[in-house]
């Protein structure tokens, strides 16, 4: 059977609209690279859009620190073989600099804390314009972002004060001092994602894919047991389990879920068949309603 | 697969919200664990039933208040079409976003509480949706259930309704009325049993059967260079790309073209979509196209078809929606963004505003407050390359940006 993806090539031909504008209308952009899915997309999407000329701006990553250590490789390998320029920024500094410290108790994560060491990195460097990853259909606050979403000098969202944004035309005028977070794949879904990524047949980190874990079980949900990172208590008992992750971010705020899909074809099949959206499991999204929100405002992501 | 965007407009606590939850509900797009969130706060606010708004009301504010104050894209799909409904908001001042939501839109649902009928909101919605063209507008005429499912009550908003219709501008916007309970599921995706009198689709049904109503689809080949691609390695040492979008119909391996404004005269020598080649660029694809001739093109420049070039003024005459709370006043300066390309423009005059409720048009203006749609006259400081908007929805539409606050201050359409 011939796959029909014209879907999926409206929502390219969208996102190699978007990232051109980028280059043309800001002076010194960015990509945010987080090693995960929709970050690897962002990449691809970025090299055809300059094809052949190098893609013209670098990526960064705000390491926590907590990251899964098969994405560390996997973003080095990927930089060295595309020969991307990649800054990274590490929350510890953050930390040693006394900027923010440190969350304790049985739920501490550094997802708050990258926040800050993003707003220092976009400063350090000066970037007028920041390309992420986030989708409008991951999580309801997200569905109201804009595709330029303007940032005031402390890096903040005002969500009730955004430009309308018509037909194709994006407006990138900003004030000395501000900045933008572009989202070129707002329109696209997680299913839409994980076809892409088949389609192109690009690698991703393997921990997408079903694989022995050392887990253990809190809330309903399956935690990675990293010793010294996720803490533990005593009668959290930990096991070994078949999972893959549905989304990547630090290992102190994703849960794992159980799956035996090893492939890129099986994965699309399990979501395609899934009742739990992807940010269920998030555990940073747990917090409260409007946790998201809330971060956004702060200038997360 | 095709995928079908749909604009929603209703005023307050006609229930657009309710009526998207429904369908996400029915479709079994909800996945358990926000249909569980859900549950939990309709509970925990005393509801007896589910409140679907919750699922798409993300603001904290919009929560708070019940009303939806930002346009929300939601997702999901049937196994024929992908759809994107923009759930825009019913207030008056949010205005804005309702022209927002509908500029990338080819279907739209305008929602009428069937105990109110037809009030002067509607009356903007269905101007709204009439100004920007849409092809397909549906009505859907919600709370059926509170008013005993009433053919009467129906047929008289239908009556008030096409009224409306007779007044309309673009007369070949078909529309189709439907009767809806989106609190109970009546006729949103199933069909209701409660109204045997309506003999038409449920609104599921009715959209899962437009066709590729591709607005798009009008106009003749415009390409705006977006970026100029110069390697400059050693494989592609002389390669200079034009890369862009092409807009209005395809452009193909051969065309005689002329590049604007300069009027230069080439042909198409390749088109390449990242490392392939094609014959044809096919409009909506974002390509890089090579010229026979080293022709001097930069960003803005537009590359057209030899004879068919659209207007080339520094002036010209559109219908306004004013977006800011800060007035537009005659001789008036700000940018206009017309597709990828930002010219400085003076307000030459105000013609008249055009009351969006259809009672007719206000001479002798000074102003436009936010909300406002108004015929304005620009004076441009240097040539654009413009379509007018009923012939090509993207050359003959722009935005107006403050160069003071640099935000997005109006949209146009060009006459």
């Amino acid at each position: 059977m011939k796959k029909d993806t014209s879907h999926i090539n409206s929502l390219e031909n969208e996102a190699i609209y978007i990232m051109r504008e980028v280059a043309a209308q800001f002076e010194k952009p960015v990509l945010l690279f987080s090693g995960g899915k929709d970050s690897i997309t962002l990449v691809r999407l970025a090299v055809k859009a300059f094809y052949p000329a190098k893609v013209p701006f670098p990526l960064m990553h705000i390491d926590t620190g907590h990251n899964f250590p098969e994405t560390i490789e996997f973003r080095d390998r990927l930089c060295k073989e595309l020969g991307l320029e990649l800054i990274v920024r590490n929350v510890q500094d953050s930390i040693n600099e006394g900027k923010v410290k440190e969350e304790s108790g049985r739920y501490a994560s550094r997802n708050m804390l990258q926040t800050t060491t993003l707003l220092d990195a976009l400063e350090e460097f000066k970037f007028d314009a920041a390309i992420g990853g986030a989708r409008r259909d991951e999580e309801k606050a997200r569905a109201k972002e804009r595709i330029f979403s303007v940032r005031d000098d402390f890096g903040q969202w005002d969500e009730k004060n955004q430009r309308p944004e018509l037909f194709d035309m994006l407006n990138g005028d900003i004030d000395h001092g501000q900045n933008v977070r572009v989202f070129p794949i707002s329109n696209w879904t997680e299913l839409d994602v994980w076809s892409f990524i088949e389609r192109e047949t690009i690698e991703i980190p393997s921990i997408y894919f079903a694989h022995k874990r050392r887990v253990f079980l809190r809330d309903g949900m399956i935690w990675s047991a990293e010793d010294g990172i996720v803490y533990r208590d005593d009668n959290e008992e930990v096991i070994e389990e078949m999972v893959r992750f549905r989304t990547v971010g630090d290992m102190s705020c994703t849960a794992a879920v159980l799956s035996e899909a090893s492939t890129i074809i099986k994965v699309v099949e399990e979501i395609r068949d899934s009742t739990i959206s992807e940010r269920g499991a998030r555990i940073d999204d747990k917090r409260s309603e409007s946790a998201m929100e809330k971060r956004k405002q702060q200038g997360y992501f | 697969m095709e995928v079908l965007k749909i604009a929603t407009a209703g005023s307050v606590d006609d229930g657009k919200s309710t009526l998207i939850g429904r369908i996400l509900y029915d479709t079994k797009s909800l996945t358990t664990d926000k249909l569980e969130a859900i549950e939990k706060t309709s509970k925990q606010r005393g509801y007896d039933y589910l409140d679907f708004s919750l699922a798409t009301d993300g603001l904290v504010a919009e929560r708070e208040q019940g009303i939806t104050i930002d346009v929300a894209h939601i997702y999901f799909s049937t196994k024929k079409k992908s759809y994107i409904i923009a759930d825009t908001p019913g207030h008056v001042e949010y205005t804005r976003n309702m022209v927002t939501g509908a500029s990338t839109s080819q279907a739209s649902i305008i929602l009428i509480d069937a105990r109110k009928g037809v009030i002067e909101q509607t009356n903007r919605h269905f101007f709204i949706n009439n100004l920007l063209r849409i092809k397909d507008v549906v009505v859907a005429i919600n709370k059926m259930d509170l008013v005993d499912y009433s053919e009467d009550i129906y047929n008289k908003i239908k009556a008030d309704f096409s009224e409306l219709m007779s007044k309309r501008d673009y007369q070949d916007q078909k529309i189709t009325f439907i009767p809806v309970s989106a609190l109970k599921g009546d006729n949103v995706v199933n069909k209701s049993d409660k109204m045997p009198w309506y003999k038409g689709d449920a609104l599921l049904e009715h959209l899962e059967q437009l066709d590729k109503a591709d607005i798009f689809n009008v106009g003749t080949p415009r390409f705006p260079v977006q970026y100029v691609i110069r390697p400059k390695t050693e494989d592609f040492h002389d390669y200079r790309g034009y890369a862009g979008k092409v807009y209005g119909g395809d452009l193909s391996v051969g065309d005689d073209i002329m590049v604007l404004p300069s009027k230069t005269r080439s042909k198409i020598k390749a088109i390449y979509f990242y490392d392939e080649k094609y014959e044809t660029a096919s409009r909506r694809s974002s390509v890089t196209i090579t010229l026979e001739n080293d022709i001097n093109v930069s960003r803005g420049d537009m590359i057209v078809k030899e004879g068919d070039s659209p207007t080339i003024d520094k002036q010209f005459t559109a219908n306004v929606c004013w977006m800011d709370s800060d007035q537009l006043t005659a001789g008036g300066k700000y940018i206009v963004q017309h597709g990828i390309n930002k010219v400085l423009a003076k307000v030459d005059r105000i013609n008249h505003k055009i009351n969006p409720d259809y009672s007719g048009f206000e001479k002798d203006v000074t102003g436009l407050a936010i909300n406002d749609i108004a015929s304005v006259t620009f004076k441009l400081n240097k040539p654009i390359f413009y379509d007018q908007f009923k012939d090509h929805r993207t050359n003959g539409s722009f935005i107006l940006i403050d160069p003071q606050s640099n935000n997005t201050v109006g949209a146009g359409f060009i006459q």
